[in-house]
């Protein structure tokens, strides 16, 4: 369908995230004021900031969950803004998202969870499914409580289920809001391990959404920090140092 | 019926104040001006139409949640037919108990098992089942609902190209809308079965007899209309704690928002709809 991929060789040109001054509002408080991001293929970006600066919203706006104000977002070139819920849940399909509390469904199992996107979304069968739901939950450390309902299982690990479930469809782009967010600094390390080793195995595109500075540096490429819902600066953690404007020397000192 | 409907437009606006918009505007802090009841109340008929046109667009559209759909129809009846039992055969009970009383003042008492058939299949097995199954469904609906919301869930849902209006919405609707003339049927059996206990423990009276003289002048068009209009019960069961859900914000405090409209919407808009479907079947059945 012409709609819903646009042809081979500007797939290929394009960068797998694309987003040009956007701007979203919610009431009267102004979130995101014209961001403009780009990221290539098989880069991790972090984009960091004080909590409450917009930096969720403009994950769920790369996956059309929030609508923007104005602006334009490319995902692999493809124009996400006003696209219909169809051509969109394709875009969805090969996005993975890892959210803030990991939003694992409570009256299922991990490994139903885990399966949720596989049933709905391809046709293996039974057994086929359940050998890549425990190969996914193996790769994240989580095989042995397979059969536990999240609310058996602690924050760490509930992190690591979702990200198992972000994975299940194969994403080419993986999105995480707040990946160590309430983890303690030893399980947030292997949150940041278990990323940095995913992403080296799958060559994923990334976009991570932190305040973490310490691990956004760890498992990141390129660096983005925000204030007033824009990208104040840009560039490798050495390039941030550089930096004299005091919110980014507080920034990168403080936390 | 125009003055039904301004009743039932004015009794829906007072308690959607003092529930849902009214503690929107007191509590949360992200609305510190209390909205105008009015706009609230056409703002939330407005949401309510939205609602509804994805709903029946995901309702009628493949792929179709049958396993989800199966689920919440086995979860619905197994856990409301207890409740359904037992209210069905305390009102079979308790309306023996006083119709028999005043039956007999009235020198009636023959007509015994004729009323109490006759109210039990006409108007309090429908609404019984339905305000029980209403605080039961309802209350548990909303709060599971608004709590995947508030817990981003739903959100994760949709990112997972699952459509939640189908897979959450839909099939809880649907579910209600079936089950409830089921569950009817259910109350109306305990009605009329303890309603013979009780009136001949008092004095005795063969169950033959008592059906014989009951059912005698029933006629279908008493008995399918009545049942039948459980299925509107049944969809603003489903609806109202799916929408209240679905829109809930706000942390643990939302999901209590939502649950407790839940309840009280749905319970005070069944009451509202028996008074216009009554008044229908009257006038299309008699």
């Amino acid at each position: 369908m012409p709609s819903e991929a646009p042809n081979k060789s500007s797939e290929r040109e394009a960068p797998p995230v694309q987003v040009r001054s956007l701007s979203k509002s919610f009431g009267e408080q102004t979130v995101l004021n014209g961001i403009n991001l780009e990221v290539a293929q098989g880069e991790t970006l972090s984009v960091l900031g004080r909590s409450g600066t917009g930096k969720s919203v403009l994950l769920k706006l790369i996956i059309g969950l929030h609508k923007p104000d104005s602006g334009s977002i490319r995902v692999h070139g493809q124009e996400v803004t006003g696209l219909p819920l169809k051509p969109l849940n394709e875009v969805r399909k090969k996005v993975g998202f890892l959210f803030q509390q990991a939003a694992l469904y409570d009256s299922l199992t991990v490994e139903e969870n885990v399966a949720f996107p596989l049933r709905r979304h391809s046709k293996m069968s039974d057994d086929e499914r359940n050998e890549l739901v425990g190969e996914l939950l193996t790769s994240v450390g989580m095989d042995q409580d397979a059969h536990k309902l999240p609310a058996e299982i602690s924050g760490g690990m509930q992190k690591r289920v979702g990200l198992a479930r972000a994975l299940a469809l194969e994403p080419d782009i993986l999105l995480f809001d707040e990946p160590t967010a309430g983890l303690d600094p030893i399980t947030a390390t292997e949150i940041d391990d278990l990323i940095l080793r995913l992403q080296k195995e799958r060559n994923m595109t990334s976009v991570v959404v932190t305040h973490d500075i310490h691990g956004a540096r760890a498992i990141s490429d390129r660096l983005a920090l925000m204030r007033d819902g824009q990208i104040l600066i840009e560039g490798t953690f050495e390039d941030l140092q550089k930096s004299r404007d005091t919110f980014v020397t507080q920034f990168l000192s403080g936390s | 019926m125009i003055v039904h409907l301004t009743v039932f437009a004015f009794v829906v606006g007072m308690a959607l104040s003092l529930t849902d918009a009214g503690l929107t505007g007191r509590l949360n802090p992200h609305f510190p001006n209390i909205k105008n009841p009015l706009v609230a109340f056409f703002e939330w008929f407005g949401d309510l139409g939205m609602f509804c046109g994805r709903l029946i667009w995901a309702a009628f559209t493949p792929p179709y949640e049958i396993q989800e759909f199966v689920h919440q129809f086995d979860e619905l009846g197994a856990k409301s037919l207890p409740l359904v039992a037992l209210a069905g055969a305390a009102t079979g009970v308790v309306l023996t108990l006083s119709t028999r009383d005043s039956l007999i003042r009235f020198g009636a008492k023959s007509f015994l098992p004729a009323v109490i058939i006759f109210s039990i299949i006409k108007e309090s097995g429908p609404i019984i089942t339905a305000l029980v199954v209403s605080g039961r469904a309802a209350a548990g609906i909303g709060a599971e609902l608004s709590a995947m919301k508030v817990t981003e869930q739903i959100d994760a849902m949709e990112a997972s190209a699952v459509n939640p209006y189908k897979f959450l919405v839909a099939t809880r609707v649907l579910a209600c809308m079936l089950m409830l003339p089921l569950l009817t049927l259910v109350t109306d059996f305990f009605g009329v079965a303890m309603g013979w206990v009780a009136s001949t423990l008092t004095e005795p009276v063969s169950l033959q007899l008592f059906l014989h003289d009951g059912f005698k002048s029933v006629a279908y068009r008493d008995f399918l209309p009545s049942t039948l209009k459980t299925t509107v019960f049944g969809l603003i069961i489903g609806l109202v704690p799916c929408f209240q859900g679905m829109r809930a914000t706000g942390g643990t405090e939302g999901v209590e928002r939502a649950a407790t409209s839940s309840v009280v919407l749905a319970s005070l808009l069944i009451i509202l709809a028996d008074v216009l479907l009554v008044h229908l079947i009257l006038v299309f059945f008699s």
